[in-house]
C-alpha cells in the first residue's frame, strides 16, 4: 500500500505544474488563442531556478522565508492525501485539521512576506488573500466534517481511501455536495476561476499574483511550484471524493489519477472562460455558498 | 426510483436556496418555474402507484406552476417596472445562514414526527418543512410586494410536497382544487401588486402599514 502511495505522490509532484498550465491552455483554446505550450511551466521553473534572487533592502528574513513555507507546507500536506485512492503516506486521526493548518501556515507566511516588502499593492494582495481565506476555511472544514460523518473515519487517508465507498452507499447526496463544495474551494485556493484571474497583471485586480510580485529567481520558482501543488492537492481531493477507487487495483487507481486530474484542470479552464470574474464583494458570497453546500451535506447526514 | 426522488427533493431545496440569495426578480421567477417542473416530476418518483391520477397531477402542476404563474408574475414585473429587490434587509450570506437553520430545524423536527418515516420517500416531510420555512424567511425579509408573492409560492410548494406523502389518499379533484386556488391567489396578487404600484408609485411593503380608504 505504501509503495503505491509513494508512486502516486511522486506522479502528482511531477505533474503538478501541468494543471494550471492545462487550465490556462483550455482558456486560450476557448477564447480562440493558441496559448503557451503545456510544458512551459517546467521551462519557467528551470529558468527561474538558474537565476539569482533579488532582494529589496527594505525586506527582512520573513520575505525570504515565505517562498520556502509556501513550498514546504503543501509538500507536507501532500503526505496526508491518498492520491492512489487507497491510503496516504502518513496519517493520524484528525489529520484533516493538520492539512488545513499546514495550508493556513503557508498562507500566513505568504501574506507576511507580501507585507514585508512595504509595497501597498502587495499589502492589498495579502489582505485579500487572508480575507478570502476566512471564507475558504469554514467551507473546507465543513467538507471534512461531512466526509468524516459519512465515512465514520477521522483521517484523510482512511476517509477518502478506504471508507468512501461505504459513504457513497449510505449518503450519496452529502458526498456529491462535498464534491462540489471542494471544487469551489479548489478554485479559490488555486486562485483560479471566478475568484481570481491568473492572467491579469493589473495590480488592482490581482489577488495571488500581486502578493508574489516582488519575489524573483528560485524564490518565485518555489512560489509557482507551491501554488501549483496546492491546486493538485485540492484537485486530488475532489477526484478522491467524486471518483472513489477503493476497489480498483492500485496500478490502475494511480494511472486513473492522471486523466482525472486533467479533467478537473480542463473543467477549471472551462469555468474560468465561461464565467465572468466575480466582483471582490461577491467572492465571499460565492465561497459562503460553497460552505452552505457543505453544511447542507453535514445536516443531511446528521438528521 | 427512490434515488431519483431524493435527487429531485434535493434540487427543490437548492432552488429554494437560489431564491433566497437572488435579488433579481426575473431570475427568482425563473427559478420558481424550474421548481415547478421538479415538483411536477416528483409524484412519479415518490413511490406511489403511477396511474391517471399521478399523470394529471403532474401535468397540472407543471402547467400551472411553471408556465402560467411565471407568465403572470413576469407580466406584473413588466407592468410595474420592478427589476430588483432593492435594499434587502438581510444580505445573501445572512439569507443562506437562515436557510441552513431552516433546513437543520426541518430535518431535526421531521425525524421526531410520528409517521414521518413511514412515507415511501423519507425526504418528503423534512424538505416540505424546510421549503415552508424558507418561504417564511422570504416573506419576512423581503420588502417588494412581488418578492412576497414569490415567498408565498415557496410556502405553497412546501405544502404541496407535504401533500405528496398522502398522494394515494387525496382525491384528484381536491388536489386540482388546491392548485387552482393557488393560481387564482397568485393571479389576484399579481393584479394587486400592479394596482399598488399604480396608486403608490412604489412596491415597498413598508409603506402599506397605514390603512385608509
Amino acid at each position: 500500500m505504501s509503495g503505491s502511495a509513494t508512486t502516486a505522490l511522486a506522479v502528482v509532484l511531477i505533474i503538478a505544474p501541468l494543471l494550471p498550465s492545462l487550465a490556462s491552455r483550455t482558456v486560450a483554446f476557448i477564447t480562440g488563442r493558441r496559448g503557451a505550450p503545456l510544458l512551459q511551466p517546467y521551462r519557467d521553473l528551470v529558468k527561474l531556478l538558474g537565476k539569482r534572487a533579488v532582494y529589496s533592502r527594505t525586506t527582512t528574513g520573513v520575505f525570504r522565508a515565505a517562498p520556502i513555507a509556501v513550498l514546504a507546507t503543501p509538500l507536507l500536506a501532500a503526505a496526508l492525501v491518498p492520491f492512489d485512492g487507497h491510503g496516504s503516506l502518513a496519517g493520524f486521526a484528525g489529520d484533516a485539521i493538520a492539512f488545513a493548518g499546514l495550508l493556513a501556515l503557508g498562507r500566513m507566511l505568504l501574506a507576511l512576506g507580501g507585507l514585508d516588502t512595504g509595497s501597498s499593492f502587495e499589502g492589498m494582495g495579502a489582505s485579500r488573500e487572508l480575507a478570502f481565506a476566512s471564507f475558504i476555511e469554514p467551507a473546507l472544514f465543513l467538507c471534512f466534517a461531512a466526509l468524516a460523518l459519512t465515512t465514520g473515519e477521522l483521517s484523510l487517508g482512511r476517509m477518502l481511501g478506504g471508507a468512501i465507498d461505504r459513504g457513497w452507499a449510505q449518503a450519496p447526496a452529502s458526498l456529491a455536495m462535498v464534491g462540489v463544495s471542494l471544487f469551489v474551494v479548489m478554485l479559490a485556493e488555486a486562485s483560479r476561476g471566478p475568484v481570481d484571474d491568473p492572467a491579469t497583471h493589473l495590480e488592482l485586480t490581482m489577488i495571488h499574483e500581486v502578493t508574489i510580485l516582488d519575489h524573483s529567481g528560485p524564490d518565485l520558482a518555489f512560489l509557482l511550484y507551491g501554488s501549483a501543488l496546492k491546486f493538485a492537492l485540492f484537485a486530488a481531493l475532489v477526484v478522491d471524493t467524486l471518483m472513489p477507487r477503493t476497489g480498483w487495483p492500485t496500478p490502475l487507481a494511480v494511472a486513473a489519477l492522471i486523466p482525472a486530474l486533467a479533467v478537473v484542470a480542463v473543467l477549471v479552464g472551462v469555468i474560468e472562460s465561461t464565467f465572468a470574474r466575480l466582483r471582490l464583494v461577491q467572492v465571499p458570497q460565492f465561497l459562503a455558498g460553497a460552505a452552505a453546500l457543505a453544511a447542507l451535506g453535514v445536516i443531511l447526514r446528521v438528521r | 426510483m427512490e434515488r431519483t426522488g431524493e435527487v429531485l427533493l434535493l434540487l427543490v431545496l437548492m432552488t429554494d436556496f437560489a431564491v433566497l440569495v437572488t435579488d433579481r426578480l426575473s431570475t427568482c421567477i425563473r427559478i420558481m418555474a424550474a421548481q415547478g417542473v421538479l415538483l411536477g416530476l416528483l409524484p412519479f418518483a415518490s413511490g406511489a402507484a403511477i396511474g391517471v391520477h399521478t399523470v394529471v397531477l403532474s401535468l397540472g402542476t407543471i402547467a400551472i406552476k411553471s408556465i402560467v404563474l411565471p407568465r403572470v408574475l413576469s407580466w406584473a414585473i413588466r407592468e410595474a417596472e420592478v427589476r430588483r429587490e432593492l435594499e434587502p434587509s438581510i444580505g445573501p450570506i445572512g439569507m443562506v445562514v437562515l436557510g441552513l437553520v431552516a433546513v437543520g430545524v426541518a430535518f431535526g423536527v421531521a425525524t421526531r414526527l410520528p409517521h414521518a418515516g413511514a412515507t415511501v420517500l423519507p425526504g418528503l416531510v423534512p424538505v416540505s418543512l424546510a421549503s415552508l420555512m424558507m418561504g417564511f424567511v422570504v416573506l419576512t425579509t423581503r420588502r417588494k410586494a412581488l418578492s412576497l408573492v414569490i415567498g408565498y409560492l415557496m410556502l405553497e410548494n412546501g405544502i404541496y410536497v407535504f401533500g405528496l406523502t398522502l398522494a394515494g389518499a387525496i382525491p384528484l379533484l381536491v388536489e386540482m382544487g388546491v392548485l387552482l386556488d393557488v393560481l387564482v391567489g397568485v393571479f389576484i396578487m399579481g393584479l394587486v401588486v400592479f394596482q399598488i404600484h399604480r396608486q403608490l408609485e412604489t412596491q415597498d411593503s413598508r409603506r402599506l402599514t397605514e390603512l385608509r380608504d
